[in-house]
C-alpha cells in the first residue's frame, strides 16, 4: 500500500471532483449487476425460448424448481466433477511449471530476455487459437506432428483427445497457463531483496535450506495471488472445450460454462441456464472471497 | 539460486533453461512454419527441415476468405472498447487517486470483484437484453460490454501510475490557478502517456482474445476473429493444415507482439496492480 497523498485543506469547490468517478461507476453497475439481477430472477421462471408463452414466474410455491431439477440430476455432479478436476489439475500442473520455470528465469546469463519472450508466447495466444493449434496442427490423428512422432514407435492413428478427452484438455490449458503463473512467481522472486539472500549465505544457507526457509515464505503471498486469481478464469474456461471436444464425448469434459452454454444455446432453456449460471457465480464467489481476503492481509504490503 | 557454482554448471543451466523456453514455444512457432509450407509438404513426414518458402496460404487463408471482414470487427470493436474503458476510468482514477473518501478502498476491491465474475453466470440475461435492445450481432454491443470488462483494469493500473506523480507538482499547478483541465493536461497527462500505453496494450490482450461472450451474442455480421479461428474445428476442404496454420497465426500476432512489448507492465496488469 503506497501512503495515501492526502493534500492537507482542499478548497470546498475541489472537493467535488471526488464525484469524477460516478459515471465510470455508474457504467460498471448498470453492465455487471443488471445482469446478475436478471438471472436471478429468470432462474425462478419456466422460461424456455422454444415456448414463447413459457415466460411467466413458476410462482412461489414452485420456485426453487429449476434448481431443484439441476440438482437431483445425475448431470450435474458431472459437470461439477469436471469443472473441479479441470481447475484443479490446471491449477497443480502450472503451478510445479510455473514455479520451475520463475526459477530458471530468476539467474542473470544470457539468452534470458528470449527465453522469458519465448515462454510468456503461450499465454498470449487467444484460446481458441491455442485450441486449434493442438488438436489440428498437433494432435490430428493422419496430419498432426505428434502423430507422426507416435508412429516411429509403431503407434498409428492414436487421437489423444478422443482417448484421453479431459487429460487433453487439462494439457492445453496448463500449457496455455504455465506462463501466467511463472510471471507472477518471478515478480515475486525478483522482489526478495539480494541482501536477505546475501545474509542467508552468510550464514551457512545454500541449496535446499535456502529455498525452504528464505525464497518458500517469501513467495507464498505471490503464490496465493497467482492460484488463486488462476482458479477463479479457469473456472470459466470455455474455448479450449468448445473447440476441441465440444463438451464431449457425452459429458466427459463439459465443465459449468459449457454445460450453460449446453442449456441456453441448444435446449434454451432460460430458466434452467439462469439457475446454473447462480452455481457458477456462487463458485467463483468463494473463491473471490478468498482472494479478497489474501489481499487484505497483505494490503500493508500490497502495492495498492 | 546457486545451484551451479561452477562455471560449467551454470552453462548447463542456462542451456537447459533456453531449451525448456524453446519447447513451450515450439507449438507457436512450428504453426508459424507450416503456414509458410504447401499443404503437401505441410502433411509431408518426415516434416522437412528445409523447405521453399510460399505466401499461398497466406493469400488464401487472408483474402479468399472471410478473414479481413472479422479482422475489421475485431478491430474496430477493439478499439472502441478501449476509447471507451479509458474515457470512464481516466476520471475515476483520478478521482480516486487524488480525492479518497472512506469507500475508495472497498470500491477498488468491488471493481477488482467485478473483473472475475464467471461471464456464464450472466450470459443467459446478456443475450436477453441484447434481444430486446437489438444489440445481438452488433459491433456496438460487444463494445459496451469490453468496455465494462475493461473498466477495473483501466482504472487499477491508471490509478496506480497516477499515485506516482509527484503530489508537489500538482499543488504547484494548483497555486497557480491552474483548472481541472489544465492542470490533468498540462500537469499529469505528459507524464501519465507510458503508463496509458501499457493500460491500453493490456487491455487490447484481453479485449482481443476473448471467445464467450462473443461466439453467445454475435452471429455472423459483428463477430470478431476468435469467433472465425473457432472455426477450425477440423483439418477438411479448403481449410486444411497450412491454410488454417496461416489464418490462426494472423489472428494472434497482434497480441503476441503487444505482449512481448508490453512484458514489463504485464505482471501488473494480470493482478490489478496487486503485484508490482
Amino acid at each position: 500500500m503506497t501512503p495515501t497523498q492526502v493534500a492537507t485543506t482542499k478548497p470546498p469547490k475541489q472537493e467535488r471532483r471526488k464525484f469524477l468517478s460516478a459515471p465510470g461507476i455508474a457504467f460498471l453497475i448498470i453492465v455487471t449487476q443488471i445482469p446478475f439481477v436478471l438471472a436471478i430472477w429468470f432462474s425462478f421462471t419456466n422460461w424456455n425460448l422454444l415456448r414463447p408463452d413459457s415466460q411467466g414466474f413458476l410462482g412461489w410455491d414452485r420456485m426453487w424448481r429449476n434448481y431443484e431439477r439441476i440438482l437431483s440430476s445425475p448431470d450435474f455432479l458431472t459437470v461439477i466433477l469436471n469443472t473441479i478436476v479441470l481447475t484443479v489439475s490446471v491449477v497443480l500442473i502450472t503451478f510445479v511449471l510455473g514455479l520451475g520455470f520463475a526459477l530458471l528465469l530468476n539467474r542473470p546469463f544470457p539468452g534470458r530476455a528470449l527465453a522469458r519472450t519465448l515462454l510468456i508466447s503461450p499465454f498470449l495466444m487467444m484460446p481458441v487459437a491455442a485450441a486449434v493449434l493442438w488438436k489440428n496442427i498437433m494432435l490430428d490423428p493422419s496430419f498432426g506432428l505428434m502423430s507422426f512422432y507416435l508412429s516411429l514407435f509403431g503407434i498409428r492413428n492414436f487421437y489423444a483427445l478422443e482417448a484421453f478427452p479431459m487429460a487433453s484438455v487439462i494439457a492445453i490449458v496448463s500449457w496455455q497457463w504455465t506462463p501466467f503463473v511463472m510471471l507472477i512467481l518471478l515478480a515475486g522472486l525478483q522482489s526478495l531483496p539480494d541482501s536477505t539472500v546475501e545474509a542467508a549465505r552468510i550464514d551457512g544457507a545454500s541449496g535446499w535450506a535456502m529455498f525452504r526457509h528464505i525464497i518458500l515464505p517469501h513467495l507464498t503471498r505471490f503464490i496465493e495471488i497467482a492460484l488463486l486469481l488462476e482458479t477463479i478464469f479457469i473456472l470459466s474456461e470455455f474455448g479450449v472445450i468448445f473447440v476441441t471436444t465440444s463438451g464431449g464425448p457425452g459429458l466427459q469434459t463439459t465443465n459449468l460454462p459449457y454445460q450453460i452454454f449446453l442449456e441456453a444455446f441448444s435446449r434454451q432453456n432460460v430458466g434452467r441456464a439462469s439457475a446454473y449460471g447462480i452455481f457458477a457465480v456462487i463458485l467463483a464467489n468463494i473463491v473471490i472471497l478468498l482472494f479478497l481476503r489474501v489481499l487484505r492481509n497483505n494490503k500493508k504490503e500490497v502495492a495498492l | 539460486m546457486t545451484a551451479g557454482r561452477s562455471k560449467l554448471g551454470s552453462a548447463l543451466l542456462s542451456a537447459l533453461t533456453l531449451l525448456l523456453a524453446f519447447a513451450m514455444f515450439f507449438p507457436i512457432l512450428w504453426m508459424f512454419l507450416t503456414s509458410f509450407k504447401t499443404e503437401q509438404l505441410a502433411i509431408q513426414f518426415p516434416p522437412p527441415l528445409f523447405f521453399e518458402p510460399t505466401l499461398e496460404n497466406w493469400r488464401v487463408a487472408l483474402l479468399n476468405s472471410p478473414f479481413m471482414q472479422y479482422l475489421r470487427n475485431t478491430i474496430v470493436i477493439t478499439f472502441f472498447a478501449i476509447v471507451l474503458a479509458l474515457a470512464l476510468g481516466i476520471p475515476t482514477a483520478y478521482a480516486m487517486a487524488f480525492y479518497q473518501t472512506k469507500r475508495t478502498d472497498s470500491s477498488l476491491l468491488w471493481m477488482m470483484s467485478t473483473r472475475m465474475l464467471p461471464p456464464a453466470g450472466v450470459i443467459v440475461p446478456l443475450y436477453v437484453i441484447f434481444l430486446r435492445t437489438n444489440l445481438l450481432d452488433t459491433h456496438l454491443g460487444l463494445i459496451i460490454l469490453y468496455a465494462g470488462m475493461n473498466f477495473p483494469l483501466v482504472v487499477w493500473m491508471l490509478r496506480s501510475f497516477m499515485l506516482e506523480v509527484p503530489y508537489e507538482v500538482i499543488e504547484a499547478a494548483r497555486l497557480d490557478g491552474a483548472n481541472l483541465w489544465q492542470e490533468f493536461g498540462r500537469v499529469i497527462l505528459p507524464l501519465l502517456i507510458p503508463g496509458l500505453a501499457a493500460t491500453a496494450l493490456l487491455a487490447m490482450i484481453f479485449t482481443w482474445n476473448e471467445f464467450f461472450l462473443a461466439v453467445n451474442l454475435t452471429a455472423r455480421d459483428a463477430s470478431p476473429l476468435s469467433v472465425y479461428v473457432s472455426t477450425f474445428k477440423a483439418a477438411q476442404g479448403n481449410l486444411f493444415i497450412a491454410k488454417m496454420s496461416a489464418a490462426a497465426t494472423a489472428a494472434v500476432i497482434p497480441v503476441l507482439v503487444a505482449g512481448w512489448v508490453a512484458q514489463r507492465q504485464l505482471v501488473t496488469g494480470l493482478t490489478m496492480g496487486a503485484i508490482k
